[in-house]
């Protein structure tokens, strides 16, 4: 019984914790604008809406244990409704978000079906296929879609009584936007729903035998992960005012997957660290070489992936992890064992600092608090 | 309350169970034992819809259960534990029992990602209820740990607490004691015993420990080569000539 009182007094600590992290990023957030330059501003507006599409890509991926390489495909899905509603119907930017958003879910769904039955690397084959296919596509298209040469419609426009320059509105409505949607996502997680998603990445017919319905939880997960996509996708189109097929090309599907496993997959902050990667990474590559960025690009991943298997936001956990092992702590030794017995193929115990295996989280309860996975996800294991 | 009648499956050449039936009466604890590969796991597999026999039938209280789609068979009070842990291993343990409640829950996907009210108060609910289970077990202070990384016998138990989520009538505990030590293996039947008594569950199990299996079951299904050989109490299956020979062995 103690030990119960004991839990609600830590939770309800680490509940303010929260609260007070939440409100200092929001604050943060919120008052960027007015502390940076148009340019930088932009910056992070970009940031914030590859965050989206990385949360999506999270659910799918990271919660799911599903792949997908066509995410870009969904991403121009989103982007080119919400330029085409604007070229030709001349709706206003707010009307184009849930159409883009109803309509990539639907996308999404369709795919959910094949994803049903293939796996692993034929699944990620089907959704690359979408997102090679998607831009000549575009091409072809030329009535709707401005063929090659793309669209260009408005951004974004401040309205007069808020006073605001159009980096900075922009910047905020996308904050806005970002934030349910990253809210949306921690919901559906923290649910009997992710449970039920994260049951099926672990082991599929358990899950089944304890009555979760497969099919309309993975192709959900897909629906969901592409909707997610399409709208940041849709703020594309409306911070940077202007589409073309080659702004879309299968290379984004592939430097999102790369953004949300250098963030972290199956963390709930992974993707807005991983988007901060997609987005900065590639400019500063291109500062230290410019004959070469893609190697520069390259190279960083295989650095991040050697000093962080489990991505970004499992650092902290990780060197903290390190710190405590390397410190003499004869106390904490047995509570470890049974991790080290329950991994044959871990490496010997003198390389377990560079290891990437749960025994990050029961040495740091700070970390399974911020996840709700319970266990940072063993990437290289997979 | 199940009644096996029949049932066959065949893998390609291999016959793995040929016309197996028997009864389970509400209340009762059934053991199947038999040699490995007689077809134990896969009349389990065929009870949770794992697989579909070739022919055959398999009633639920008077329901086809041939008829249901995986999935719902956990709705309709059938829950079962895996042969070598089925666990969840990268979920927290208290999590892995909560998801054995999900047939139990109604929570959709847009509900779900709104957080409205009563979302909340059903994961309110299912939680309780996990920890109920999980003290009820003994694993109240491992609730927090990922279900991978903690020892065996502990693993068997989140494994019975998750199955129990269920709220099952009918149990299905496929080898409970394999790999467990003699001293576990004896704290586990008393809380099988324990259990089925509190949770008024009716018991199948398969397990080669015969000590285990013959002082918990009423009643004794010896399968041999996908065949059904002999049936009758634990008393009467101990004196079956074929049950000797098949299974038990006599003393060199």
């Amino acid at each position: 019984m103690s030990t119960i009182t004991a839990t609600l007094g830590t939770d309800r600590a680490r509940r303010l914790r929260a609260a007070l992290t939440v409100l200092l990023a929001a604050a943060v957030a919120v008052g960027a604008p007015f502390y940076f330059a148009p340019f930088q501003v932009f910056q992070l507006t970009m940031v914030l809406l590859y965050a989206v599409a990385l949360a999506g890509l999270n659910l799918l991926v990271g919660f799911g244990g599903q792949i997908s390489l066509g995410h870009g495909a969904f991403f121009a899905a989103g982007a080119y409704t919400a330029a085409v509603m604007l070229d030709q119907y001349d709706t206003g930017h707010l009307a184009t978000l849930p159409v883009a958003a109803a309509g990539c879910f639907l996308l999404g769904l369709g795919f959910g079906v094949p994803a049903l039955r293939l796996r692993g690397l034929y699944l990620a084959l089907v959704t690359l296929a979408f997102a090679v296919f998607l831009p000549p596509l575009l091409k072809r298209l030329e009535p709707v879609t401005g063929g090659s040469m793309g669209l260009t419609v408005d951004k974004l426009q401040p309205p007069a009584w808020s006073g605001l320059a159009e980096d900075q509105w922009v910047y905020l409505v996308v904050l806005a936007v970002t934030a349910v949607a990253l809210l949306l996502a921690r919901n559906l997680l923290r649910s009997r729903v992710g449970r039920a998603l994260l049951a099926v990445r672990d082991n599929e017919s358990a899950a089944e035998v304890m009555g979760v319905r497969l099919s309309l939880h993975k192709t959900l997960a897909f629906a969901w992960s592409a909707m997610f996509a399409g709208v940041a996708g849709c703020l594309y189109t409306w911070v940077i005012g202007f589409v073309s097929p080659d702004s879309f090309s299968f290379v984004l599907s592939i430097t999102l997957l790369a953004g949300l496993v250098v963030g972290g997959l199956g963390s709930l902050y992974g993707p807005l660290l991983g988007a901060a990667f997609v987005m900065y990474v590639p400019s500063v590559s291109q500062d230290v070489s410019e004959a070469a960025p893609g190697v520069v690009f390259g190279l960083l991943i295989i650095t991040v992936m050697f000093v962080a298997p489990t991505g970004l936001a499992g650092l902290p956990g990780r060197v903290r992890a390190a710190v405590a092992r390397r410190l003499p702590r004869p106390a904490a030794a047995p509570d470890r064992t049974p991790e080290a017995a329950s991994a044959p193929d871990a490496k010997p115990e003198s390389q377990s600092a560079s290891e990437p295996s749960a025994t990050d989280t029961p040495a740091d309860p700070a970390v399974a608090d911020a996840e709700p996975v319970g266990a940072p996800p063993r990437t290289e294991k997979e | 309350m199940l009644a096996v009648d029949g049932i066959s499956v065949r893998f390609g050449g291999i016959t793995a169970l040929d016309g197996v039936g028997f009864t389970v009466e509400p209340g009762t604890a059934v053991g199947l034992i038999g040699p490995n590969g007689a077809g134990k796991t896969t009349l389990f597999n065929c009870l949770t819809r794992r697989c579909t026999p070739d022919a055959g039938t398999v009633r639920f209280e008077g329901e086809d259960l041939l008829a249901l789609p995986p999935h719902a068979v956990a709705g309709r009070g059938i829950a079962r534990t895996f042969q070598n842990l089925g666990l969840f291993p990268r979920l927290t343990v208290r999590e892995n029992v909560m998801v054995g409640a999900h047939s139990r829950g109604r929570t959709g996907h847009v509900a779900a990602a709104l957080r409205l009210p009563r979302v909340r108060r059903e994961e309110r609910e299912l939680r309780d209820q996990a920890d109920d289970l999980l003290r009820r077990l003994g694993l109240a202070d491992v609730a927090d740990h990922p279900a991978s990384g903690l020892p065996f016998g502990t693993l068997k138990r989140v494994e019975l607490a998750r199955a129990l989520a269920v709220r099952p009538r009918l149990l299905l505990l496929d080898e409970p004691v394999n790999g467990l030590s003699h001293g576990e293996v004896g704290h586990f039947a008393d809380l099988v015993r324990s259990v089925r008594e509190d949770f008024d569950l009716t018991l199948v199990v398969v397990e080669h420990h015969m000590g285990f299996v013959m002082g918990l079951c009423d009643k004794v299904v010896c399968l041999d080569f996908g065949r059904k050989i002999a049936e009758g109490s634990p008393e009467e299956i101990q004196r079956n000539g074929a049950v000797i020979e098949a299974y038990l062995g006599v003393a060199a």
